[in-house]
């Protein structure tokens, strides 16, 4: 067999796996609502009435028997978030929207962390069974973690990378466990006063990852965590902490989904990752929020000599999202990229880029940025590339492509540049399309129906981000797309 | 001749047209393109049509086809059934086939995907992937291109040539009843006229016709049309055999603009 008919067959595969997707999906003819928009009844452990002030911050610290500093560190955080006002950067007329008093900022589920899937309670196992997560860990993951609503509910990682001294838990379980690691990094890389939504985070996280990867070891597949929110006008504030020793590698996925309420929730993440020298992380996420949900996400890493860094993000649902996903190039030819897709529909704005900072010589970087906006949504591209006095030598490249669907859809760019040395090679492109009429009927002339023919174009337009991602999330996305698409008439 | 006397819905006729106006927007007012064509290919029969730049020939093979810019007044038949209400996704279905003059570049949806979602659509059941994928590549070695293209992304960054070659591929493997060429011969040195050419031949059969659409001789002595139409000012202005190729080549169109008694300044 020659290499393109492996190619044409390894195509092939793909192409007969989303069509048995798509298959179960038009037999199932569901959406966002069926899908994942069921709720379960309420029956929580401990759940914090609504509203933030220093009890609240107070009683969830003592609740998690966490060590004096990080409860000071969570109170002075409260200050700093009150102080704080509103970020200036980003959709900040949105954010006007979020009444923080109408937020319940902690819910314990009722049971305690399971190792075996069988020991986690019935009504929350049957919903990340219907989600897919246990089937997805049997088939492609080193290790899992599930959260619902404040905490890590289920927990587990292959052995032999437990023996290699990789450390996958979630923050919790890393701050009585493992002090010395969260406290050397805990904040450092998002300081509490970044933005007022780090301080937020800071003064009520609960859950998240904390991954340790040792000197010189590659986690050869995935390590996923998935996060659920369940009941109404919560918020979730995970906190994720990654750290990549010298030449170690790691890939870390996420998927985020909330049911469908008239009110809104909030989730605000703060994630921080450390690549050391000739590390590699990769981050995805893959989010996919109900439409009442804001998202304001604070994503920052560092990359040291010869690191790479990569986080693939995509964001479907969600009323606002606002996610830039940061890269400080601290080492010399630290590498990094960042590439997205956002899918605003209608009454969506997703604000969403990249910001890059080039903080050592011959650092090289990418962002690659792709936006559908369908009927009355909204999507922004907004990124900030900075080059550092000193940093000679430095390659960047910024591409931003966004496809209408539809009259109404809107689509904006804001890029910055700030580049303080003459050495440097700039690259920034920007493309906005429509799916176009001749592209529609050129379909349509091969007997593709309206809604095949669109979906096909723009499945076709995120096509460069999808290749990125492990097959199962590929077709899973795909799914979501199609979800998104259906019905879509100009 | 007695084709047009032929009832459109005839078993031996595979495609006709009755009184096919078509308008397009010209601000707020319409503008009209094809003023009244009447046409019959009957089963097995290949028909060209010749006439000068903007005549309306394409814009009538795209009409013919469903073009969501164009509106479109007569009848149009496929194997017996009315198809002038259907959309173009339900003629491609029922086996209407339009080659494009400028085939459309799809970014990140591969040859293969495209190929097989579109014989799906075609003859109404998915493919398995081994049968489509030898199918795939015979046809892909008929039309002598580069199976490195069924991975490649559709059309785009194709040169003319590889695109006109992949639009007769389609033809081949959708077997459609009736052909659209929209100056398939355009832009192609010799060796790849051949080959598209022999395409054509090879995808025409006695059950099925062509309306081929070109400026030149050259394509038409490869195909060998039954039937040439001159198509000038929104017309049929003139029915015959290859002699009227060759009348055309030699004297260009002014003479039958002139017994048409086609003004001047309305030739095009």
């Amino acid at each position: 067999m020659s290499h393109e008919e492996e190619l044409a067959g390894a195509a092939n595969a793909v192409a007969d796996a989303r069509a048995v997707r798509s298959a179960e999906l038009t037999a199932l003819n569901d959406d966002y609502t069926a899908k994942y928009g069921f709720h379960d009844p309420e029956d929580y452990f401990l759940k914090a009435p609504k509203g933030l002030n220093h009890e609240v911050v107070e009683m969830i610290s003592r609740k998690k028997n966490e060590p004096d500093w990080m409860r000071a560190v969570r109170h002075a955080a409260l200050d700093t978030f009150r102080a704080k006002p509103m970020p200036r950067w980003g959709d900040t007329e949105g954010l006007d929207g979020i009444d923080f008093e109408n937020i319940h900022y902690y819910i314990k589920p009722k049971g305690e962390q399971a190792s075996d899937w069988n020991d986690v309670p019935d009504q929350i196992k049957k919903t990340f069974d219907r989600l897919g997560i246990p089937e997805a860990e049997r088939k492609f993951l080193a290790g899992v973690t599930a959260q619902y609503e404040s905490e890590v509910v289920y927990h587990s990682i292959r052995e032999d990378l437990t023996k290699l001294g990789v450390l996958f838990m979630d923050m919790d379980s890393a701050l009585r466990e493992h002090p010395e690691i969260v406290r050397k990094w805990f904040g450092k890389i998002i300081p509490t006063n970044d933005n007022k939504f780090s301080a937020l985070n800071t003064a009520v996280w609960s859950g998240g990852s904390f991954i340790y990867v040792p000197k010189g070891v590659k986690v050869d597949i995935p390590l996923q965590a998935y996060f659920r929110i369940n009941a109404e006008n919560m918020g979730q504030f995970e906190r994720t902490l990654i750290i990549a020793d010298e030449d170690s590698s790691v890939h870390y996925i996420e998927g985020c989904t909330a049911p469908t309420y008239s009110s809104d929730s909030l989730h605000s993440a703060v994630v921080e990752l450390v690549a050391m020298d000739r590390a590699h992380i990769r981050y995805t996420t893959i989010q996919n929020w109900s439409t009442n949900v804001y998202n304001l996400v604070t994503k920052r890493a560092h990359a040291h000599t010869d690191a790479v860094v990569e986080w693939v993000d995509g964001n479907l649902g969600s009323k606002l999202t606002m996610k830039y996903p940061a890269i400080v190039l601290l080492g010399e030819r630290a590498h990094g990229e960042v590439l997205s897709i956002a899918f605003a529909g209608n009454g969506q704005h997703q604000d969403a880029g990249a910001k890059m900072t080039h903080a050592a010589p011959n650092t090289t970087s990418r962002i690659v940025s792709k936006s559908i906006s369908k009927g009355e949504g909204r999507s922004s591209y907004r990124g900030l590339v900075k080059v550092n006095r000193g940093a000679h030598g430095c390659k960047t490249s910024v591409e931003c492509d966004a496809l209408l669907i539809g009259e109404h859809a809107v689509s904006d760019t804001y890029p910055t540049m700030d580049v303080a040395e003459s050495d440097v090679r700039v690259e920034h492109e920007a493309r906005v399309s429509k799916v176009g009429e001749e592209q529609l009927f050129y379909l349509q002339s091969r007997g593709l129906d309206p809604d095949k023919a669109r979906l096909m174009i723009v499945n076709g337009f995120i096509e460069p981000f999808v290749k990125e991602l492990p097959m199962e999330y590929a077709v899973e996305l795909n799914r979501l797309i199609e979800l998104e698409m259906e019905g879509s008439v100009g | 001749m007695s084709d047009a006397f032929l009832n459109p819905d005839h078993p031996s006729v595979v495609f006709a047209c009755r009184g096919v106006r078509v308008f397009v927007k010209d601000g707020d007012t319409e503008k009209q393109i094809v003023r009244g064509v009447d046409l019959t290919v009957r089963r097995g029969e290949k028909h060209a049509l010749m006439g000068p730049n903007g005549s309306g020939k394409s814009t009538l093979a795209a009409a013919l086809m469903g073009h969501p810019s164009y509106r479109v007044e007569g009848d149009i038949w496929l194997n017996g059934e009315r198809i002038d209400t259907l959309e173009p996704h339900e003629r491609a279905r029922r086996g209407l086939f339009l080659s494009f003059q400028y085939p459309v570049a799809v970014p990140g949806v591969t040859v293969a995907n495209f190929l097989r979602a579109s014989l799906a659509a075609r003859r109404g059941t998915e493919i398995p992937v081994r049968a489509f994928r030898q199918e795939l590549n015979a046809a892909f070695e008929t039309m002598s291109i580069d199976p490195s293209f069924i991975t490649r992304y559709l059309n785009d960054g194709f040169s003319g040539g590889e695109k006109k070659k992949l639009e007769i591929l389609q033809m081949l493997l959708l077997k459609p009843a009736f052909s659209l060429l929209d100056e398939t011969d355009s832009g192609l040195d010799i060796d790849a006229l051949k080959i598209v050419s022999d395409g054509i031949n090879l995808a025409s059969g006695p059950d099925n016709g062509l309306l081929l659409v070109t400026h030149y001789q050259r394509i038409l002595n490869h195909v060998q049309p039954d039937v040439v139409h001159v198509f000038m000012n929104g017309h049929l202005v003139r029915t015959g055999g290859m002699e009227l190729v060759t009348a055309l080549e030699e004297r260009g169109y002014d003479w039958l603009a002139e017994e048409a008694a086609i003004p001047e300044g309305s030739r095009a």
